[in-house]
């Protein structure tokens, strides 16, 4: 506990002599070095949190597996192809991202002003982008981890066969995708700074029908070319649906559109996002200051 | 003066029907007035409906839209009704959460003159009502656009009648019991509802037959009453699929019906004794007001 309260101490408040209590200089960053810090001092709780209380592991992962489970003997009651079975355990892995966009990031600000911190966030001299950018970045680390470990597991349980055709499009896809969803994550959260107890319904309301739209399970082709079209805002179908054609054999038979244009398209909305949530978050934090929003609590 | 009686757990018919009463409305009031009922009866239905459609879309890539087949009724079926599953026994389970955590009222409701159990399973009613309308939205639209063969008029409604009625005690009860669990943790609180109900989704066969599960997990489908209760509301519906699958094939309605009876008193009797032995823990150790910002 000491050892890690201090190397806390170090990093997210550099002090140049001891406590101004005592009559040292407290170093106060600014410019790009606070924005930087910021983003660490809030990236630093999701990824230690998670370090200290490791049972929540457990729960994060047994729950998309049992769903992963469900969904493979379904298909083998069906007696599907067995690349069917990939496509679930690497759909399973991808909704710990999705989750974590909605409960982590989406959801946050509201959880923050409903326990106060939120006036708190905004009372300082740090950007809340940065604030929002350490939240994705810590969320999306930690939940690699999780994602990982549901790949491993599904794909010892079900013995997932894959067939990597290219590393460098599949980690440039992978990246891309999660560039875009954070900063759709991003974008929602701002979004979520004017809800009260609606958020948490709302987040709720956008599970199943994502991973229906998003075909999380199965390969979206199956649905006409415009709903895949509309689908595709959300980074995950795309992404989904090129990780498939680069990870299966079958995957490119069944893909969407190529994956070169899937890589274009989904930087498009990495920019898009990032620079909506900025605007947004701006605009939703002056209108939230306007209507009194951000110290309410509507239980 | 008389002396307020502050025992939660008196055994009495008015008391218990007050708290079950009142707790039902609290949660019809919680669950549903934060939008308005257009939009709430909105959100009622997508859910559900899309959980359908993703099976829906999975059934028909495979089969080419073979919606005939009996294995797509079995697995329509359970997922409609394993809806319930999840309204409620988390419904139920939630409500310790939710009024200690976030409206921070448990400890008020120990004060008052109520049956905890009775006021727990209340609570669960609201959940149960919109589960009701989304099941029926489930069945209805199978039946319309998906072919599942249900013929209103080939419907054993006593069978049908009887076993839900059953069914929901049961859900019930283990929603009791998850509740007494929830009383005496903090962590994972949040997840232990969605962890049993997604354990009975899979043991349970409720979207495949358990034959699919390996061998060495088919005793815990065995062994969860949620197995006995779907097959005997699919057969009650659409008797075929009973013949067309092995795993409970042997088994008559009856039998079913005994199966499923015997072990909701089981999980009933449980229920209670686990009930009263967390209720005390947690008053012991000082818990009922516990906030942990989890």
């Amino acid at each position: 506990m000491n050892n890690n309260s201090s190397s806390t101490h170090q990093v997210l408040s550099p002090l140049k002599n001891a406590s101004p209590l005592d009559g040292g200089r407290l170093h106060k960053n600014s410019g790009w070095r606070l924005y930087f810090q910021t983003v660490i001092a809030r990236a630093y709780p999701r990824i230690i949190g998670q370090q200290r209380e490791k049972s929540w592991m457990f729960f994060d992962i047994l729950l998309p597996m049992l769903s992963v489970c469900a969904y493979v003997f379904v298909y083998r009651a069906i007696q599907a192809p067995e690349d069917y079975v990939g496509f679930v355990v690497v759909g399973g892995a991808m909704t710990a991202f999705w989750m974590n966009v909605l409960w982590s990031m989406s959801s946050q600000l509201y959880w923050e002003k409903e326990q106060g911190n939120l006036a708190l966030f905004i009372m300082t001299p740090a950007s809340m982008m940065a604030i929002l950018l350490g939240m994705a970045l810590g969320g999306l680390l930690a939940t690699t981890i999780r994602a990982l470990a549901i790949i491993m597991l599904g794909s010892l349980f079900f013995n997932v066969q894959y067939a990597v055709v290219s590393f460098a499009q599949l980690f440039a896809v992978f990246i891309l995708t999660m560039i875009a969803l954070y900063g759709l994550g991003m974008m929602a959260a701002s979004f979520y700074l004017l809800l009260s107890r609606e958020a948490w319904h709302i987040s709720n309301l956008a599970q199943e029908p994502v991973y229906l739209i998003s075909g999380f399970y199965f390969p979206i082709k199956n649905f006409s070319f415009w709903i895949s079209a509309a689908a595709s805002i959300i980074p995950l179908t795309l992404g989904l649906d090129a990780m498939r054609q680069l990870v299966f054999k079958t995957g490119p038979t069944l893909g969407f559109i190529s994956v070169p244009f899937e890589i274009i398209v989904l930087s498009v909305l990495s920019v898009v996002f990032l620079f909506a949530a900025r605007l947004m978050l701006a605009y939703m934090e002056k209108l939230a200051v306007r209507e009194g929003r951000l110290t309410e609590n509507r239980r | 003066m008389q002396p307020t009686n502050l025992q939660t757990t008196n055994n009495n018919l008015p008391l218990y029907t007050r708290s079950f009463r009142m707790a039902a409305w609290l949660g019809w009031q919680i669950e549903s007035n934060w939008t308005d009922p257009f939009l709430f009866a909105i959100y009622s239905i997508i859910k559900p409906l899309a959980g359908a459609a993703i099976l829906v879309v999975m059934y028909s890539v495979i089969t080419s839209g073979n919606f005939a087949s009996p294995i797509f009724s079995y697995i329509y079926l359970g997922n409609a009704f394993y809806i319930f599953v999840g309204a409620v026994m988390t419904g139920i389970s939630w409500a310790v959460i939710d009024d200690r955590e976030h409206y921070k009222t448990l400890k008020y409701m120990y004060v008052a003159p109520i049956n905890i159990p009775a006021y727990l399973i209340g609570r669960g009613v609201a959940k149960f009502l919109v589960g009701s309308i989304s099941v029926i939205i489930t069945i209805v639209f199978g039946v319309l656009f998906l072919h599942v063969n249900v013929d209103p008029a080939a419907i054993n409604w006593l069978l049908f009648l009887v076993s839900l009625l059953i069914g929901v005690v049961m859900l019930a009860m283990m929603g009791l019991i998850l509740a007494g669990i929830s009383l005496i943790i903090v962590q994972h609180v949040g997840f232990i509802g969605d962890a049993v109900a997604g354990a009975l989704f899979l043991f349970s066969g409720a979207i495949f037959p358990l034959e699919v599960l390996p061998v060495w997990l088919r005793p815990l489908g065995f062994a969860m009453p949620v197995t006995y209760w779907l097959e005997l509301l699919r057969r009650s519906l659409v008797g075929s699929v009973a013949q067309a699958f092995p795993t409970l094939q042997g088994l008559s309605n009856l039998h079913l019906l005994g199966i499923l009876l015997g072990l909701t008193i089981i999980f009933g009797t449980i229920s209670i004794f686990l009930f009263r032995y967390c209720e005390q823990i947690a008053r012991e150790r000082g818990l009922i007001d516990r906030v942990s910002n989890y």
